[in-house]
């Protein structure tokens, strides 16, 4: 199983993480060049992987058709799913990249012994795909505490909302639990369902072992071995200023903590992970399906040898005579 | 069809979230520094040391609360014979009576609001609470 | 084939084997009645494609170019810079499953590897090792592998195991588009001579002649001639369609088997019986006489060298605009390829009906119809008389094709005129019908017989699912409007669901059609008789009793 190997080195990369993290000159590198370099890769890998997507044209509207396409004016059409306007498509993209639409449809198939096919509807993964990606979006956005000064109102309106049922001291967020368990169950689903266990890659393993370190560590951190949030808002106050100071006393775990997040932070844009930009450039959903009635140009068009009219008419003259089919030239 | 004006455009929305703390921090000026607390001018000694208190101030309150609340236990002694009451307004504020100056400094910084003052009343200065018979003996 | 019987092709494992996906080996000689036969070299040379050959996927060697790996690998890298398409799903798949039991050829066969995303997977495990970063540096590591003799056979296996029906496009949440890929492979494969002969002779054929089976000038006319005969004696209405004839206002083109071959013949006496019924003025002609084009199987080229006859010939004959019959692949080429690779077509009109005046601006650039959106229009607009009793003998079905489905989502036109036409209509099962209908197991070339156990295979979700209404409602009839599920459902039904047959929308048409002068119907256009004729006596048949 190829999870091992994704294990092992994340397993090794926590090692290095934690005995640099112990030391001064470790926690200088890992709180000041590391963040930075990891960034600076982030941002120019991301921008060239788009320009990379946005040199190769989009030759045909080759929109997946999910519904009525708009026809006769007494059909109704399916305006989300069969986009025919720009708009459409751009309401259509909204829901795919917020909502996963394509993955609400999910089914699960089963050969009955009745030998009858079933397809049963099933969300769970499309629940923990949610779950998982919304909640690492509210808690980078929570994590603005830690790099803006003064803090926008959004923060705490955040945390107010993501701790709502104030359990614990200090209050659970409930992201903080619904990362976990959605990330444990897309790992889960990997190891156990035997066709993804036999298709997975160490690629597919690594960022959800990252990932679940990085939250371990947040975890830890707030709920239990607790650190110096004082000094933790200086260091990245620091980075974001261009001013960068590693304040003595964070502890350990926090660099721990900031070396997994550049960990991933570098390695997003050279991998799967690169499907942030890539769903936007997706060309079965963000056209519309309007190609009988507006031209789509190909910026390049293939000469081809074509058999013409003239060509074939020589060519089957006697028999067009004898069947007294009409010939452009008698 | 290459689409690369909405592209760019795409990239650049992109950019500009993924570095608003650069540019924000940037637009609200000033160099931001870490917050400075008041301390207590005639005591040095709280009821832990400070490194603890800082980690974890508020496990301890909490406990206290439960303790007052539920098992109306209001008094415990510390190991130097301190005989200390419960109380986040009598005790913590005895000592640290300006919330301004000492709790919301950091609380501020970080974006933390606690729900004590949910309750408690903000005491306007320390010194009258503590002489009415609460805080540390 | 046609040994193993229902029950034992049912006895699917869907357990992977234990050997890594990465380390193909495919023993062709085993998997006989799963693969299709190469291409016959005239047919590559006719049509000036590289490598022609006599070979067989059984052979050790393949007998391919010195340099095959250079020209993978030279064509791959030209194709990611003409198709975004093929960059980004390259890129950004990120093997969530959520296709794998989508795709009929995987529920079929449990093989891991008819899951779209391992299919993409072969593809792409090359891509990685060849063009990005970490693939070269890390290798299997990064999911990379070298491009080996073994990695193209598995290539040949599953790209020609495809039917590019689009379905787990539809579920995949970047909508990554297996047909796109597919599609992209058979380009390359066609590159170094793999290809297979059920594509290339059709392709071969049909830039020759002017359609997929060779049909020849003075055959397609005598065709027509004795389908119209058929039709007289059916209905006592002589129609002589004209073809080739300058000045009509309509281009009419169907896919070529619906002239040729059982039950097609009896879809295209239906669109005969319409268009006298109200008076068009079209013509058919013999050199565009395909509306299918196997260049979508094989190259974005020759999908444009196929298609180059439709406009050429509206185009010389001078019509306004063209109606499309009934076909799948067809509809995907017209809809989403012709007006990019052989328009504009500012020489025809916005097709308008002549009968009801309604303006098609869906096909206001391409200038194109599709029949069942006209015929839909003149029902809506009550200009047909119909006698849906004539069709109470069948209790109907519809197969939603995968192209017009998917790449169209004409979903609803079939539907009214269905409901209109006869009077015992059912759905299928919900998640087997619309966009998340299931291919007939034979599309995209693989309609062979050699390759019979794969099309059963691959065709059972859709049989199961007639089965189910089958055995519900009673249904008798599978409707669609596709050529290819016209040839390949029937054999399909026959093995799963005896006892069903297989039609076009508009033989269905064509029964209820209530002609003008026509004499007293007795059968139905397939010659079986009629529900309640054989209970009162024709007046011919009176007749015939007193002589």
């Amino acid at each position: 199983m190829r999870a091992w190997s994704a294990l092992a080195i994340v397993v090794v990369l926590l090692g290095v993480a934690w005995v640099a993290s112990g030391t001064g000159g470790g926690q200088a590198v890992i709180g000041t060049v590391i963040p930075y370099l990891a960034v600076a890769l982030f941002l120019a890998g991301m921008v060239a992987r788009v320009i990379g997507w946005a040199r190769s044209p989009v030759p045909f509207r080759i929109t997946t058709t999910c519904g009525q396409q708009r026809s006769l004016p007494w059909i109704p059409s399916a305006t989300l799913d069969n986009p025919h306007t720009g708009w459409g498509a751009v309401r259509r993209m909204v829901l795919e990249v917020l909502l996963f639409r394509s993955l609400f449809r999910n089914t699960r198939s089963e050969l009955r012994p009745t030998e009858r096919l079933v397809y049963e509807s099933d969300k769970v993964l499309w629940v923990a795909a949610l779950a998982f990606h919304w909640s690492f979006l509210v808690i980078l956005l929570r994590h603005l505490r830690f790099f803006l000064e003064p803090i926008p109102r959004l923060v705490p309106l955040l945390e107010t909302v993501d701790g709502f049922f104030q359990l614990t001291v200090p209050t659970l967020f409930l992201t903080d639990a619904l990362i976990v368990a959605a990330l444990l169950y897309l790992l889960g689903r990997r190891v156990l369902n035997v066709q993804l266990r036999y298709l997975s890659l160490a690629a597919d393993y690594f960022p959800l072992f990252v990932l679940l370190t990085i939250a371990t560590t947040g975890i830890l951190m707030r709920y239990v071995t607790k650190v110096d949030l004082v000094g933790a808002k200086e260091l990245a106050m620091g980075l974001v200023t261009f001013h960068p100071v590693v304040p003595q006393g964070i502890g350990t775990l926090f660099f721990v903590h900031l070396f997994f997040v550049s960990v991933l932070f570098a390695y997003f844009p050279f991998s799967k992970l690169v499907h942030m930009g890539g769903v936007f450039l997706s060309p079965t959903r963000n056209l519309a399906n309007n190609n009988r009635a507006r031209r789509h140009v190909s910026p390049w068009n293939p000469e081809v040898k074509v058999h013409t009219y003239e060509q074939w008419e020589e060519e089957f003259r006697d028999k067009l005579v004898a069947a007294g089919i009409p010939l452009d030239k008698e | 069809m290459y689409d690369g004006g909405k592209i760019v455009a795409g990239l650049v929305v992109f950019l500009v979230l993924v570095t608003v703390p650069v540019w924000l921090n940037a637009l609200a000026g000033g160099t931001p520094r870490a917050p400075e607390l008041e301390l207590p001018r005639d005591e040095s000694r709280c009821v832990e040391p400070a490194a603890v208190m800082r980690a974890t101030h508020m496990e301890l309150l909490d406990t206290w609360r439960d303790s007052v609340v539920r098992s109306d236990d209001r008094f415990f002694t510390l190991e130097d014979g301190r005989r200390v009451e419960r109380s986040l307004s009598r005790t913590c504020l005895g000592c640290h009576d300006r919330k301004d100056a000492f709790c919301d400094r950091c609380h501020d910084y970080l974006a933390v609001s606690p729900y004590c003052w949910d309750c408690h009343v903000i005491p306007e200065g320390g010194t009258a609470l503590a002489a009415a018979g609460g805080g540390v003996r | 084939m046609a040994e193993k019987s229902p029950q034992e092709l049912l006895q699917i494992d869907y357990r992977p084997p234990r050997r890594d996906w990465m380390d193909p080996s495919i023993d062709f000689e085993a998997r006989r009645g799963t693969w299709s036969y190469p291409a016959a070299p005239k047919n590559l040379e006719y049509l000036g494609f590289p490598n022609p050959r006599e070979w067989s996927p059984t052979d050790e060697d393949w007998k391919l170019p010195d340099n095959w790996q250079e020209i993978i690998h030279q064509g791959l890298k030209d194709r990611l810079e003409r198709f975004r398409s093929l960059k980004v799903f390259m890129d950004i798949c990120v093997r969530c499953g959520a296709c794998a039991d989508k795709c009929h050829f995987f529920i079929g066969s449990g093989d891991p590897k008819n899951m779209p995303v391992l299919r993409a997977e072969l593809l792409r495990s090359i891509y990685r090792r060849d063009f990005t970063t970490t693939g070269k540096i890390l290798g299997r590591l990064a999911g990379g592998r070298e491009l080996t003799a073994e990695v193209l056979k598995e290539w040949y296996y599953y790209f020609y195991q495809c039917t590019e029906c689009r379905r787990c496009s539809v579920f995949c949440p970047y909508g990554i588009d297996t047909a796109e890929i597919t599609m992209i492979a058979r380009e390359l494969l066609n590159l170094v001579g793999l290809n297979i002969n059920w594509v290339m002779e059709p392709v071969a054929n049909c830039d020759r002649t002017g359609n997929h089976l060779g049909i020849q000038p003075h055959t397609f006319k005598d065709n027509i001639e004795f389908l119209c005969d058929e039709l007289a004696d059916i209905t006592g209405i002589k129609i002589s369609p004209s073809i080739n004839r300058k000045g009509a206002e309509v281009l009419f083109i169907v896919p070529s088997a619906d002239y040729f071959a059982d039950p097609g013949i009896f879809t295209f006496m239906g669109y005969l019986l319409l268009f006298e019924h109200i008076g068009l003025d079209y013509t058919l002609s013999a050199y565009a006489s395909e509306g299918g084009n196997f260049g979508l199987f094989t190259s974005h080229e020759t999908i444009k060298r196929l298609n180059y006859k439709m406009y050429a010939e509206a185009k010389r004959l001078g019509v306004r605009w063209i109606l499309g019959g009934e076909c799948g692949h067809m509809w995907r080429v017209v809809h989403q390829y012709m007006d990019t690779l052989n328009g504009p077509a500012d020489f025809l009109e916005v097709p308008r009906s002549p009968v009801t005046g309604t303006v098609f601006e869906n096909a206001a650039s391409t200038k194109m119809t599709h029949i069942c959106e006209f015929t839909a229009d003149l029902i809506a607009n009550g200009k047909l008389r119909l006698d849906p009793s004539r069709n109470d003998h069948r209790r109907v079905t519809f197969h939603d094709s995968c192209n017009p489905a998917r790449a169209m989502g004409i979903l609803e036109e079939p539907r009214h005129i269905l409901r209109t036409v006869c009077n015992n209509f059912f759905e299928m099962p919900d998640n087997t019908i619309r966009e998340q209908t299931f291919c007939c197991g034979g599309g995209a070339g693989l309609g062979n017989d050699e390759n019979m156990e794969m099309r059963l295979r691959g065709g059972l979700p859709r049989a199961n699912a007639v089965k189910f209404v089958h055995e519900r409602h009673g249904v008798n009839l599978l409707t669609c409007i596709c050529a290819i599920d016209r040839a390949t459902l029937p054999p399909l039904v026959e093995y799963w669901v005896p006892g069903v047959e297989v039609s076009g929308v508009h033989e269905l048409v064509g029964n209820a059609l209530v002609m003008d002068g026509e004499t007293r119907r007795t059968t139905d256009l397939r010659g079986e008789p009629l529900e309640g004729v054989a209970d009162e006596p024709s007046p011919e048949a009176e007749e015939a009793s007193h002589v």
